[in-house]
């Protein structure tokens, strides 16, 4: 097997609310943008049924192809306007413009020209251009010459609107709104005042939309207030009534489809409807979570969505009822619980909302759940000092969970309380076990669960400023009204009243390693003895961890004076220690491979290596610019086989990191297109199947077949393959027509592909075909989602010739990309 | 400047009545507006808004309607069933004529001017013909069930629209009939109320019915059809007004809640010809009910229970940035309610219905510029004399030596000796007035208190002789032939030689009292005079108008004397002439004469002939006066205008002496509280 280069890639987690959403003209699905991605959600089931890659950066804008609703038109920070058909995921062409492209706009009616914001100079200066899209059958077409059309505009496309079916443009910026005239080519200012005084300075424009039949503008302000501008033709002569809900800052406008309505929301949560641009006629939908960034209404004018900033977009009913809810990794406030790995879910949980930890599955890209820790109502206040989740912990099987919380108006008065959760079968979900007010005097700095995997003795350690460690084991706290059990302490162990900083327990659990300050003492958690300590003077320990699987007997230790440690356990002596500066250190539960994230001015780089050798395995060099905050190592679902020593680490895990900007990375070596899962492909093509002559023909025969079989699998016991497994109908789907053979010859084929039975059979026993049906087996495994055989078949491939595979692998590409639905041609047969 | 010792005096407690109609005349400009005690009162709108005529009151006589007819006439009508003419010329009531159908709730003039209509408590819509010097009752239209509490009509002529309870109903003009009855909603907000009173109806060319009604709802009907085209909440209480423009491209709400509404006709598209009605602007300038509204061609115009008249520019419409494009309140009368005795220090205030006499306090303590100096002994009310009869007292005036009180009303005129014995005050009012007094539009006193000068509203001046509890009628200036303009400012010389007045258009006549002639008449100005009076020893009369210009002319040499002349050509600050209440009071130090005093209601300023005028790149209000001589700089730019804006809202300043002034200070905040409350509104963040 080819092992490609080790990259960092993005692994979703991305803003889903950058820009505005988009529907797709039936409302079934739901675009937006996702980092370098474009994601395609049912509206309705709120899954993601496709991934469209492709751009290499940041996908800065979408909307539908206003000639072909089938089509999308997406820019990105790329330089390049990529056009796809987003049923089956296919990029259809990509024209490349040059600069960074902030944003696009395509006017109804508009031939084939867009309007995009480029940057014109730094920092802020930016100009509305129009590109012509030349009609061209290749696939990356060239389209650089831009025509300018509006200068000094804002950057977000909130700011920018059509109106009129594209008649003038509307755009806004600080205390001024113009209106570009396209046919006349004339522009119309207007200015609110802008004084210093304090009423007039919120005034400042936010975002614009135009009605869809009238001629009316609506602008949102800083202030609050909505403005509605008529008579715009005019300089002189026009006119503009406000509507004013909003205590704060209008975060974006839309309108109905009609125009009957207008949409507004903002910080206050709460989607407005004001129904004829009447103050007094207005309807609410509250209570939506979180400061809403964008609004868009479905083209058919049945649904409406809301991107809001905690990464959630919510879909909404015309009648103002939330009726989907897609939510992304949440990135609204510091992460201080760090990152780590639920063992029963295998999801990753951080903190979320404020006051909740959140369990995001990576393989789905999207949240699982949220847990309420603090269970207190949430008020968003300037200045109010909130209770923070702090600390979090798994156990070993993730049968408990370990919660810190705490709250500190002034350096005297701290309040803190640890909460232990434990995870109940029933109702598939943590619920609280014990509650400790105070369990420390002081900040608690680290806890961990003992790894043991005996669960009746469970135990969790908590070091803390206050210059102690304490040991709390489940104990039984029945009395007369219900069996029950809770966690009380069993030991405090300090060291020379000096801070406890970290604490890590060995793999087998039968040590424990506390840091304090510069000092590590490791104990025995039978006798809670002190073992012994190690100390290298050089600088108050930050990370503290053991070795794995053959290296269980090394102790890590990195200190603030860019020192890593490796001490010896059985000789009580430093095994070896090298000079770098590590922010993360993390050992993969699965194999002996320890990662450090080094922390230089240029950027990041990562370190992997064994803890029994000074030598690293691999090293890759500026992972990220900015510093990695977190590191966690997920385990594989299915391990990789790699074999070179750089890659070997990558075989049972992978290695997640969190960057400053919250940027949620990981380490791969598959290109972007492989990594699509064949599930979700399968969900889309079944469900883009249009109820056409022919499916009509394959469902009847298909039922027929059933009732057959079900008739005759008692007697005679001949399994009939399933109409998607013959090759011959699986060859005419996806199959662009115009590459197809005539239909006289594909007639005779299909119709011999029907009537299989034993011809199939013999046709197995033809050597030459042997392949051909063994991949096709394969197929109908990806196809079938089913775990177990999916694990069958990549033994299979394992076994098989590796030659073999990797050609069928590029059949089945081939086939996907000039798989097209087009069953025109069998109108006419 | 100088430095004064100044009374500051608020124990002057005047409430302006609120405003129940206003009736904008396209033709002359000029607003009619009338209050809730009756009073009605015209200003001229090219002139800077200036209040150049007013009627008094009358308490039976409560407007509900005013209109202007046959381009100049103005009609009123109240609740006491009767319709009004005004004169408007000689300041008086022409006639009364009852309707003979109760209470008048609406009246309005046919598009032509030649017909009155008036809707009535008892239902009926009552058709008037305009006669030269009189109204004739034509006809009645079809009795409805309910009071007519809205009417309008067809531009054409043709129909008109009547808004009652419950509904609006259209009639034919020709037969009289009702032809359309359009029942409005009682639905507000999912409260269905009691009634829905059709507070004002307007009637558009293309047969569209705005009605304004008081569940808060603007209404557009088609009278064609009579049915509902549109409908704008608005308000969560009543809507009591509209006014629509004459090009019918906007029209005009006001709220109980205090809210005006701008409706404007859009165009749907640019491309299209299809036009909506959309609201556009709200205005908050009142804080309570706005009873009526009215649209000029410039200008919305409102007024309410707050008592302030609102003119509130079009911008749109305004084609320079000038004295009309800023957003004028008035609440203050543009006349005198205060007279003031020099000698005894007392101040005589007008109310409506009664004159309050008050003595004003003294201190014995000194301090710098700028304390508060305690008061030794309070101001003193020393007199509460109330008016006989309903009607409204049109002026007075306090004698200089404080022993006499004139007042009049619109029929009578009184005069009562004060005499002062010790703390003992004691009134006796002097009999037997002569009749040609009554209905006087000025009272002044001569500087010694021997003569009063009474200013008739027949236009004659005359002069009574005042002796010891007696008087004689010396003489009566009789107008200039053919006019019968009434003469309403008058001012005399300290010396009692001439006596000046002037009237509401035409120049100010120069009266000599030694001869008992008309010595000269100062060229007549485009803009009415607000103030006026005559320096002593110099005897230069000053005069200010209603555009802020001053002049000064020398009434011995029959020319505007030099000072004036230099004003004129060098013009006035810009600043100067961008302020927007009139100059009400003109006087003079009495041992430095270059000094003239003068105040309008927000500052007080002291002009130095001596200096130098303030050009445009100068400032005009000069923060600071200069504390020490050797400050040279602020002596370079010190001008001839010393401003002072402590005092405000300003409603009389006068110079008791040579180191004391008396200022007469109302507060806004004052006024407000002695309104009845306002509608309660819900403000966030509360």
């Amino acid at each position: 097997m080819v092992e490609e280069r080790v990259r960092v890639v993005r692994c979703g987690g991305s803003l889903l609310n950058f820009r505005r959403a988009v529907f797709s003209a039936d409302s079934k699905y739901i675009f937006c943008v996702s980092g370098d991605f474009i994601k395609v959600y049912s509206s309705t089931t709120e899954e993601c049924v496709h991934v469209l890659h492709g751009h290499k950066n940041l996908v800065s804008g979408i909307l539908l192809n206003p000639n072909n609703h089938l089509q999308l038109y997406s820019c990105s920070f790329d330089g390049t306007i990529k056009l796809w058909d987003y049923l089956d995921g296919i990029l259809i062409k990509t024209f490349t413009v040059g600069p960074k492209l902030h944003a696009l706009f395509i006017p109804p009616h508009a031939e084939d020209s867009v309007f995009l914001t480029i940057l014109k100079e730094d920092p802020d200066v930016f100009q509305l251009v129009s590109v012509k899209l030349p009609k061209s059958s290749s696939q990356n077409v060239e389209a650089r010459e831009r025509t300018f059309v509006l200068d000094y505009v804002n950057r977000s496309p909130k700011c920018i609107d059509f109106g009129n079916e594209g008649d003038y443009i509307a755009a806004v910026r600080d205390f001024y709104l113009s209106v570009y005239f396209l046919k006349k080519k004339k522009t119309c200012n207007f200015t609110l005042p802008s004084t210093k005084n304090k009423k007039n300075a919120r005034n400042r424009f936010t975002c614009v939309a135009c009605h869809p039949k009238e001629d009316c503008i609506a602008s949102g302000h800083m202030d609050g207030k909505i403005r509605l501008w008529r008579n715009f033709h005019d300089e002189k002569q026009y006119t503009y009534t406000c509507l004013h809900w909003h205590h704060d800052m209008v975060m974006d406008l839309a309108f109905t489809v009609s125009g009957s309505s207008l949409l507004s929301g903002g910080r206050e949560c709460v989607l407005v409807e004001w129904r004829d641009g009447a103050e007094k006629n207005k309807e609410f939908l509250p209570r939506l979570g979180s400061t809403i960034e964008h609004i868009s209404v479905s083209p058919a004018g049945d649904l409406f969505c809301t991107s809001h900033s905690d990464n959630k977009i919510t879909v909404i009913q015309r009648n103002l009822d939330a009726c989907a809810v897609i939510q992304g990794l949440v990135k609204d406030r510091s992460i201080s619980t760090g990152l780590m790995v639920d063992p029963k879910t295998k999801a990753l949980v951080l903190n979320g909302k404020p006051g909740h930890l959140q369990f995001y599955s990576l393989q789905g890209d999207k949240q699982l759940y949220n847990l309420d820790i603090i269970q207190q109502e949430y008020i968003n206040d300037d200045g109010l000092i909130q209770i923070e989740l702090k600390k979090a912990a798994f156990s070993h099987s993730g049968t408990w969970l370990a919660t810190v919380e705490q709250r500190q108006e002034n350096p005297s008065e701290l309040e803190m309380q640890m909460k232990l959760w434990v995870y109940s079968k029933k109702t598939q979900g943590f619920s609280l076990n014990t509650k400790i007010a105070m369990p420390h005097d002081d900040h608690i700095t680290a806890l961990c669960f003992n790894n043991a995997e005996n669960y009746e003795r469970p135990m969790l350690v908590t070091a803390s400023r206050d210059g102690h460690f304490k040991v709390w084991v489940l104990a039984d706290d029945s009395d007369i009204y219900k069996k029950a059990i809770g966690w009380t302490c069993d030991f405090v162990g300090s060291y020379h009243k000096y801070q406890a900083t970290n604490c890590c327990f060995s793999e087998d659990s039968s040590l424990l390693a506390v840091s304090f300050e510069e000092i590590v003492t490791v104990w025995d958690s039978e006798t809670w003895e002190l073992k012994c300590t190690f100390c290298q003077r050089a600088g108050k320990i930050r990370h503290l961890c053991f070795g794995r699987l053959t290296c269980s007997k090394f102790l890590l230790g990195t200190t603030e004076n860019a020192i890593l440690c490796c001490w010896n356990l059985l000789s009580c002596s430093l095994q070896w220690s090298a000079k770098l500066n590590v922010s993360v250190l993390e050992a993969d539960p699965y194999s002996d491979h320890v990662a450090a994230v080094m922390q230089s001015a240029a950027g990041s780089d990562l370190f992997v290596f064994k803890p029994s050798e000074p030598r690293p395995l691999y090293v890759q060099r500026t992972i990220s610019r900015e510093e990695v905050q977190w590191g966690v190592f997920v385990p594989r679902d299915v391990p990789e086989s790699f074999t070179s020593e750089a890659h070997q680490w990558l075989n049972r895990s992978q290695f997640y990191f969190l960057t400053q900007s919250q940027c949620l990375l990981t380490f791969s070596t598959k290109s972007p297109e492989e990594k699509l899962t064949p599930t979700s492909k399968q969900l889309l093509a079944e469900e883009s199947l249009p109820t056409t002559p022919f499916s009509l023909i394959l469902g009847k025969h298909r039922q027929q077949q059933d009732a057959r079989s079900s008739e005759t699998s008692e007697n005679e016991l001949v399994q009939l393959p399933l109409t998607e497994n013959i090759p011959a109908i699986n060859e005419l789907l996806h199959t662009p027509a115009h590459v197809l053979p005539s239909a006289s010859f594909l007639c005779s084929l299909f119709v011999n592909s029907l009537l299989l039975s034993k011809e199939t059979k013999s046709a197995e026993e033809v050597p030459d075909e042997v392949d051909m049906e063994e991949n096709k087996d394969s197929d109908d495994s990806d196809e079938e989602n089913d775990v177990t055989e999916k694990a069958q078949e990549t033994h299979n491939t394992d076994l098989r010739d590796d030659v073999i595979h990797q050609l069928s692998k590029y059949e089945e590409k081939e086939l996907r990309k000039f798989r097209k639905v087009d069953y025109s041609w069998l109108a006419a047969l | 400047m100088g430095e004064f010792k100044v009374h500051r005096v608020r124990f002057f407690n005047y409430v302006p009545s609120g405003i129940r109609c206003v009736a904008y005349n396209n033709q002359s400009n000029r607003l009619a507006v009338s209050r809730t005690d009756g009073t009605v009162e015209i200003y001229n709108l090219s002139a800077n808004y200036f209040q150049e005529k007013f009627f008094p009151g009358h308490e039976s006589r409560a407007t509900e309607a005013l209109c202007w007819a046959e381009g100049q006439r103005l009609f009123s009508a109240g609740l006491n069933g009767e319709i009004l003419e005004y004169d408007l010329q000689a300041l008086n009531i022409k006639y009364a004529l009852d309707a003979f159908g109760g209470p008048i709730w609406s009246m309005t003039a046919s598009p032509s001017g030649s017909q009155l209509l008036v809707g009535c408590e008892d239902g009926s819509v009552k058709l008037f013909e305009l006669t030269p010097d009189k109204i004739q009752f034509a006809r009645n239209f079809d009795r409805q069930k309910s009071r007519i509490l809205s009417l309008s009509w067809h531009p054409a002529g043709t129909h008109i629209a009547a808004g009652s309870i419950d509904y609006v109903s259209v009639f034919d003009v020709k037969s009289g009939s009702i032809v359309r009855k359009m029942v409005l909603d009682r639905q507000h907000l999912g409260v269905t109320k009691s009634r829905c009173i059709v507070w004002g109806v307007a009637f558009l060319s293309d047969g569209t019915v705005i009605s304004v009604d008081s569940v808060g709802k603007v209404q557009l009907w088609d009278s064609a059809t009579g049915t509902l085209v549109k409908s704008h909440v608005i308000a969560n209480a009543d809507v009591q007004s509209i006014a629509v423009a004459d090009q019918e491209d906007s029209f005009v709400v006001g709220t109980a809640e205090g809210t005006v509404f701008h409706f404007q006709l859009v165009p749907v598209t640019s491309s299209s010809s299809e036009k909506q009605w959309v609201r556009t602007k709200p205005f908050q300038h009142h804080t309570h009910d706005v009873r009526t509204v009215a649209h000029s061609p410039t200008a919305l115009i409102s007024g309410g229970t707050d008592t302030h008249l609102v003119i509130r520019p079009l911008m749109e419409k305004v084609e320079v940035k000038n004295y009309d494009a800023a957003l004028r309140k008035i609440t203050f009368p543009h006349r005198r309610l205060i007279s003031c005795s020099k000698r005894r220090q007392l101040l005589l205030f007008q109310f409506a219905h009664h004159l309050e006499l008050w003595r004003l306090g003294s201190t014995v303590a000194t301090g710098k510029n700028g304390d508060t100096l305690p008061l030794s002994k309070n101001a003193d009310h020393l007199l509460h004399l109330k008016t006989k009869g309903p009607e409204n007292i049109s002026c007075s005036c306090v004698s200089p030596c404080g022993s006499w009180i004139a007042y009049s009303t619109a029929s009578r005129f009184f005069l009562y000796r004060v005499k002062y014995e010790r703390d003992n005050i004691s009134l006796q009012r002097v009999s037997k007035m002569p009749a040609f007094l009554r209905s006087a539009l000025h009272i002044l006193f001569s500087e010694d208190s021997t003569k009063l000068f009474v200013a008739s509203n027949q236009g004659s001046l005359h002069i009574i002789h005042l002796l010891e509890g007696n008087f004689k009628h010396l003489h009566t200036f009789q107008p200039q032939s053919g006019t019968v303009e009434a003469m309403c400012l008058l001012a005399v010389s300290p010396d009692g030689n001439w006596l000046a007045a002037s009237g509401t258009s035409a120049g100010v006549h120069v009266y000599d009292l030694n001869h008992l002639k008309l010595h000269c008449t100062v060229p007549a100005y485009n803009f009415p005079v607000t103030a006026l009076a005559i320096a002593p020893n110099t005897n230069n009369l000053v005069i200010a108008h209603s555009d802020q210009q001053v002049f000064e002319f020398s009434i011995p040499d029959k020319q505007y004397t030099e000072w004036s002349r230099a004003v004129q050509k060098q013009g006035l600050h810009q600043l100067w002439l961008q302020r927007d209440t009139p100059i009400t009071h003109i006087s003079f130090h009495p041992k430095r004469p270059t000094h003239i005093l003068l105040h309008d209601t927000y500052m007080f300023c002291l002009i130095d002939k001596s200096l130098p005028l303030p050009n445009d790149k100068t400032m005009l209000y000069n923060p600071l006066p200069p504390k020490n001589e050797s400050d040279v700089f602020l002596r370079r730019t010190a001008h001839a205008f010393k401003i002072s804006k402590i005092y405000k809202p300003l409603l009389f300043m006068d110079l008791l002496d040579e180191r004391t002034l008396v200022a007469v200070e109302r507060p806004l905040d004052d006024i407000i509280a002695q309104l009845p409350p306002p509608i309660k509104k819900k403000k966030f963040g509360t």
